[in-house]
């Protein structure tokens, strides 16, 4: 059974992250969406953690809470930016969505 | 700590040091706009305004913000207005850009207009350490945090 | 409530500020102007076409402090004075002339 994780709470400031890295199984899907999406950028203190995650998961960027958020640029290689489009088609692809709020 | 001035009756008032800390990202909740309402509101007292931006409140100033997709308004316009209200020392700690791979670029750069010396723009954004910034806080009549 | 102009309605809140600013029209600034009985002059324009300015660049209508030091700056010393303000908007220069602009309620409109 597939699973998409999806996580809206900036990894500074709430666990939910750093939990969902612990729980998201490998070839899963993990969506960073809202105060999350600051998780894709390169050179922070989490960027390691979401490099070790793209080696056996997919992850997933919403881009318009990055443009929103003024940080569509240098992020992390591999990660993925999806629209809202996106953002359903992975939801019909994976079994369930588990969101890390 | 702070200093006096004459109140219309001509009584010695002392104006206070206000320093608004802000710990929130924008649009994921909604103390980072409160907390600008609440400067812009404060700022008509006339009293020695500071403000400060650390963790995920640095995330404030990032220039570029544009919410067309996500359907909020978009308020960071509005930190450039700071300035006219008087409002002209914004700290930002240095350790919270440095974990979020930020630097001062990546922020908007927030000036204020210097009547005395013709309107001359002078910068209001002063990245400073945690240590430093702990030292202004101690010198705060109130502290309001969001 | 809703304002009338040229056979359009308008929606507008309890105390008459335009909802939509992107409705904003001359024609429905003259409308809310009469509204708050007054004509508008070259004089009234320059400080509406301001704050319209003010918020584009901004997102806020400025408190009546910030406007008249601006409006000082931009118009001249004889403009940037609350007397002189006033004699245009006698009910308060931000509160009225922002109605009129069709922005909403200034932030620190006290």
């Amino acid at each position: 059974m597939s699973i998409l994780h999806t996580i809206n709470k900036s990894p500074f400031e709430k666990d939910s992250f750093q939990t969902c890295l612990r729980y998201a199984k490998a070839g899963s899907s993990i969506l960073l969406i809202e105060d999350a999406v600051y998780a894709a950028r390169e050179g922070t203190d989490v960027s390691d953690a979401v490099k070790a995650a793209i080696q056996d998961k997919s992850v997933f960027v919403l881009l318009p809470d990055l443009d929103a958020r003024g940080l569509n640029s240098n992020l992390i290689n591999g990660v993925q930016s999806v629209d809202y489009a996106g953002f359903v088609k992975l939801t019909t692809e994976n079994d369930t969505v588990q969101s890390w709020l | 700590m702070s200093d006096e001035m004459l109140n219309e009756e001509g009584n010695v008032q002392r104006t206070k040091k206000f320093m608004y800390v802000n710990r929130k990202a924008p649009y994921g909740t909604v103390y980072a706009l409160e907390s600008l309402e609440v400067v812009l509101i404060g700022a008509a007292f006339e009293q020695d305004v500071s403000v400060a931006f650390i963790d995920d409140g640095v995330y404030q100033l990032t220039k570029g913000q544009n919410t067309t997709d996500i359907g909020m308004k978009n308020f960071s316009p509005t930190y450039a207005a700071l300035g006219d209200y008087e409002v002209t020392k914004i700290y930002v700690e240095k350790e919270s850009l440095e974990k979020r791979g930020l630097t001062v670029d990546d922020l908007q750069h927030l000036v204020w207009e210097d009547e005395d010396e013709d309107y001359a723009e002078k910068d209001s954004i002063k990245v400073v350490s945690a240590e430093e910034l702990g030292q202004i806080f101690a010198d705060q009549d109130i502290m309001l945090n969001f | 409530m809703a304002l009338e102009v040229d056979g359009k309605s308008y929606e507008t809140d309890e105390e008459g500020y335009l909802a939509d600013l992107s409705q904003w029209t001359q024609p429905i600034a003259v409308a809310l102007a009469k509204s708050e009985n007054l004509d508008m002059t070259d004089s009234h324009w320059e400080v509406v076409n301001f704050l319209r300015s003010y918020y584009e660049e901004y997102q806020i209508a400025p408190a009546v402090r910030v406007l008249t030091k601006a409006i000082g700056k931009k118009l001249g010393k004889d403009k940037g004075n609350s007397k002189y303000l006033y004699e245009l908007f006698p009910y308060g220069p931000a509160k009225q002339a922002c109605k009129i602009a069709g922005l909403p309620k200034p932030t620190g409109c006290v």
